[in-house]
This record gives structure tokens, sequence and C-alpha cells, in this order.
């Protein structure tokens, strides 16, 4: 229900159109009609806007094809690839080895195969009014794993943020097995240990910026590209003291930013030649114009 | 129907000829009366061939992990890491505390005012007033979780924020005030079939003696249809239990032991919802969180089962 919500609020009534038709024919409809060939379009939430800004600027380089986009989640992304309900599948991570010996159980002799199309950086959003503007990695490795020490916003040597109720830092995260869950657990708390007990999961990336934006106590993670007037990104720094990055295209591909990752888009094999085509569009200048204008970092030239 | 107009249309037919027509028309009938017997049975049994069905097919996805299940630490442990790398846990202790808290403050919400109105509608008003308030209620009930959940997260999230000086609007008293006026439809309709229940006998002797309104209805009528107010707060307590969407979106959904009513938390129902879509099918997060599902169906089994027997007892009076 909420991921349906999200699609229409975010991007009107391309999206609409979109969901409208793949409910009509189907996840693996080929034909709708008017000899328009569909290409369903699956998976992760990070990307779906992006997903949709491409599949609707396509429809006018290739009116014949029409890219019919769904979120869900990567792991429903490459559940629907390993099912044949759809032709692409969009992953903020790679294949794990469980859907990989899916994939090759369900599509023998075939391998899934992966396109880098851009990168995610993920920015830590506070409050529009509250006065922090850095934070390191070791603080929120202490506010977000399990055994950490932070828990006030005093801890961090904040005070006085406006509108804020009492000193409890509220910790916004994702429902546990969102693609931007699992990586931020990996990129900030690691892999042996757990995150919190007790963060609000919310069930959308935009989900966590509405609520932090209603929040002056909150502070939580989500793409960059899901910035509002509501909140305010903060720098990241390594170590407490360190140089802080601003999260922005340059500092992601020059490494220098450390929350920040590639995202996929996978074919059952090699894709059939107009699938190809929309491929090799969106890696082309014209489809990574749209990843920088969605708010996502386009891949080095 | 047919046989019937043909036997208008011939007033007068021979005696034999009557006889022949009783006969084809009593074989017809009753052939047609077997059809629609047979026919409303598998109506009936339908439902309990659904009922088990659906507890089959859940305990089937969700019966392999009892094997590993270590029931205590499933019940009362609060760590709940299904998605942990190296070492998930799976303890459901604080979704339960979530679930309970949830309903429980909601119900202390809705009965006083659920029972009120069913006092009330059944007693105070009459006429225009009464349909309308009945129509009204009903429509309340009609609204869909998902809308009132919606409403939670973006008009009484704030509010409650500024209002109570608290760090978070989404939470426990947020979920549990959507509950409570999700639950109180219900109530409202069976509270008010109870005191209807209760006969004007009773009415018009308190009312010989002397008694006031407030004496007839607090001493009177109230202790005559407590079991149907009884049974009218556990449907309510069922229909709160079962909630998904609202209490998703509206509780804050966090792993955690409440400390005050204003502490987000998060519910059983809420927890399936949010994380069925993307385990990937058979895993040990997938069953557990069927093995929830089946925790579910015996809570409210168990509260549905208390309410019957309940109004049970109350016909037989």
């Amino acid at each position: 229900m909420i991921r349906k919500m999200h699609l229409s609020k975010g991007t009107g009534a391309g999206a609409l159109l979109a969901a409208g038709s793949l409910l009509l024919t189907g996840c693996g409809g080929k034909n709708d009609g008017e000899n328009k060939q569909a290409v369903a379009n699956i998976g992760s939430d990070t990307m779906v806007n992006l997903a949709i800004a491409w599949a609707d600027a396509y429809s006018k380089v290739d009116p014949t094809v029409s890219v019919e986009v769904n979120g869900g989640g990567s792991g429903q992304g490459v559940a629907a690839l390993i099912n044949d309900s759809c032709e692409i599948a969009n992953c903020s991570r790679q294949f794990e080895e469980k859907e990989l010996a899916d994939f090759t159980a369900k599509h023998p002799g075939k391998e899934p195969k992966e396109l880098m199309v851009g990168y995610d950086a993920l920015s830590v959003f506070v409050h529009k009014d509250n006065p922090m503007t850095e934070i390191s990695i070791e603080e929120l490795q202490q506010m977000y794993s399990n055994n950490g020490k932070i828990a006030k916003w005093s801890d961090l040597g904040v005070s006085n943020i406006p509108g804020a109720k009492g000193d409890e830092i509220i910790l916004v995260s994702r429902q546990n097995n969102s693609g931007t869950y699992h990586y931020f657990r990996e990129a900030i708390v690691g892999k042996s240990n757990e995150m919190r007990l007790g963060t609000v999961d919310m069930n959308g990336s935009k989900d966590v910026v509405d609520l932090i934006s209603k929040t002056p106590n909150a502070i939580g993670y989500s793409g960059m590209g899901y910035a509002t007037p509501g909140v305010k990104h903060l720098k990241v720094s390594m170590k407490k003291g360190g140089s802080a990055v601003e999260p922005t295209i340059a500092t992601t591909l020059d490494k220098t930013y450390p929350i920040a990752r590639p995202m996929f888009m996978y074919t059952a094999g090699e894709p059939s030649p107009t699938i190809k085509k929309y491929l090799d569009w969106i890696i082309s200048d014209a489809g990574q114009k749209i990843v920088a204008e969605t708010g996502y970092v386009p891949l080095p030239k | 129907m047919q046989t019937s107009v043909t036997n208008q249309r011939s007033p007068a037919p021979g005696r034999a000829a009557a006889t022949r027509m009783k006969q084809r028309r009593g074989r017809l009938a009753m052939l047609g009366e077997r059809a629609i017997e047979a026919l409303i049975h598998l109506c009936g049994y339908s439902a309990i061939i659904f009922v088990f069905g659906i507890f089959f097919f859940v305990f089937r996805e969700g019966a392999p992990f009892l094997a590993k299940l270590k029931p205590g630490e499933f019940l009362f442990s609060i760590d709940w890491f299904p998605t942990s790398q190296t070492n998930a846990k799976y303890g459901v202790g604080a979704l339960i505390v979530g679930t309970l808290s949830v309903t429980g403050l909601a119900m202390v919400i809705a009965v006083p005012f659920g029972l009120g109105a069913a006092v009330f509608v059944s007693e105070f008003c009459t006429g225009k007033t009464k349909e309308t308030l009945k129509v009204v209620i009903e429509l309340l009930a009609a609204i869909p979780s998902v809308v009132w959940g919606f409403i939670g997260l973006t008009v009484m999230a704030p509010i409650i924020i500024k209002t109570f000086h608290v760090p978070i609007g989404v939470n426990m008293f947020n979920g549990a005030l959507l509950l409570a006026l999700m639950s109180v439809p219900i109530m409202v309709s069976i509270g008010e079939d109870a005191l209807k229940a209760v006969p004007d006998s009773f009415r018009e002797a308190g009312i010989a003696m002397g008694a006031t309104r407030w004496q007839l209805i607090w001493r009177v009528l109230l202790p005559a249809a407590k079991n149907g107010l009884l049974a009218a707060a556990l449907l309510g307590v069922a229909r709160a239990i079962g909630e998904t969407m609202a209490v998703l979106m509206a509780t804050g959904h966090s792993v955690r032991i409440p400390h005050s009513i204003f502490d987000p938390v998060r519910t059983l129902t809420a927890t399936i919802a949010a994380e069925l879509g993307e385990t990937s099918k058979g895993s040990d997060h997938y069953q557990v969180l069927f093995l929830i599902g089946i925790l579910l169906f015996s809570i409210t089994f168990v509260v549905n089962l208390t309410a019957d027997l309940i109004v049970k007892g109350i016909k037989q009076k």
C-alpha cells in the first residue's frame, strides 16, 4: 500500500500510468494492444524514482517501448527476475549467493547479467532547525549499533534544537530487509554487529525524510535524492574531528564521501535487442543526465 | 415458479390430469428443494473449509521452523534480529508487548466511548437523531484503515508532539487513538443490540419504583445487559488486535518495550506486513513471520471464542 502511494505521490501521472498499465497487463505482459512492447522493470525502492524518470524519458526516445516500473525493494526485483515476472531487475546491491543459486536453478545455463547504472549516496538527515552541521561515522556507529553509547543529543554536544522535546535522539531507520537498510548496516554498524533495537523503522525512503521533517528530535538516513526543504543533510567524516565531506556528486565519484554505493540493473542472461537498446540508452549521456537530475550520482565519464 | 403458473392457467382439468400435475410439481419442487439445500449446505460448510484451509496453509509455511524453535526465546526474548548476517535472533517479546499495549490503551479509550455511545443511542435517542447517529457511526466503520493511518501520520503526529511535549508523534498513543476510533462502531452496534434485548418490563419496573434515569441505567440496564456489552468490548478488542495498516503507519514501528504511552512500539501484524514482502520464500525469517501469523490467529481465536461463549450465555438466560 505504502509503496503504491509512494509511486504516485512522488512522480505524478507517468508513475500512475505505469503502475496502472502494469496492473492491467500483469507483470510479464508483452503487449498492451497498441503494438507497444511492454518491459517490466521491478526492484529497489532507492532506484524507483530514477527508474520512472528513465521510463518516462525513454517513451519519447522510442514510443514503441513502454517500460513499466514498480518498486518493492531489491529483493523483490531479484525474486521477480528469478520467476520471470520482469525483464529488468533494479538492484541497489549485487546478487547474494543464495539468490544466485536460486537463479541458476531456475534458469540453467544462464547468468544474471549485471550493468552498473549509477551511484546512490546515502545522506544523513536531521530536522532543518537542527544546529548540527557534521557527523562522523564513529558517532553514527555509536548511535545505530546495539551496544552503542550515544542515545542523547547532549552526547553529541548538541543542545537547543528549536522545537525539540527532551534530549532523546529519535533514530529513524528502514524496515530490516530493505536494500538501504542492509547497506547502511554494513557501512556503519558493521557485519558482525547488530542494529540498535528501538529505531523507528519506516517503510520507504521518502517516509524517512517525511518523518524527520516533522520530528525535531530525529536523525535518519535516506538516499541523497530524497532531500526536501524540511530536512538538512550533514557532512560526514570518518572520525570525530576529521575532515567532513559534503554528500555531492563529486565526492561520491572520487570516493571521499563514505556512504555511497553503486546501483545495478540485471537481466536474465543476454538482454533481448529491445532491452539492450534501452540499457545502452540508460548508460548513454542522455540517460546519465537524468541520473543527476533526480538526485543520484551518474557514472564517471 | 413455472409449475404454479401452469396450475393457474388450467383451472379445471380432469381429475387424473390434476394428480399428474401435482406429482410432477412435487417432483420438480423436490429436486429444486434438494439442489438449493445442497447449495446452502455447501455455503455453510465452505466457511469451515476456508478457515481450516487458511490455518493449514499458514501452518504449513511456518511449521518447518517449529523444530528449530525455542518457544521460551521466541515468546519472551525481545531480540528481533531476523536479517542479521552472523547471529539471527527471532524474539517476538517486544512485538507481543507492542500489540497488547496498543490494544489495551485503545480499549481504555474506546470502551467508555463505545459503550457510552451505545447507551445514548439505545436509551436517550429517539426518532431522527437515533437514525442519523446510527448511520454516521456506521460510516465511521467504513473508513479504510490506510486512510486512518495516513491521518495518524500526517495530521495527528505533529499535534501530539506539540500538545504533549514528546519527542516523537508516531507512537503508541497515536496508534491506540486510531484503533479506538476504528473499534468504536462495532462496540456501539453490538452494545446497542444488547441493551435493546433487555425487556421493557425491566425499565417499567425501575421507573415504577421511582428510579431516576441514571439509576435505571446504572443499576438495572447495565447489569442486565452486561454479557452483551462485554461481548461488544471483546469484538472491539479482536478488531484492534488484527488491525495492520493503521498501526504500521502510526505507531512508529520500533522494536522496544515501551516505558510510556508516548514511546513508539511495533505490533505483530505490522511486522508481518512490513517484512514479508522481501524475505525469500522458505527462509527462516519467512517461516518465523508465518509463525507470528499463527500466534495472531490463536490470539484472535481465543478472543472471538470468549466473546462467542459470552453471547451464548446471554441467549440461554
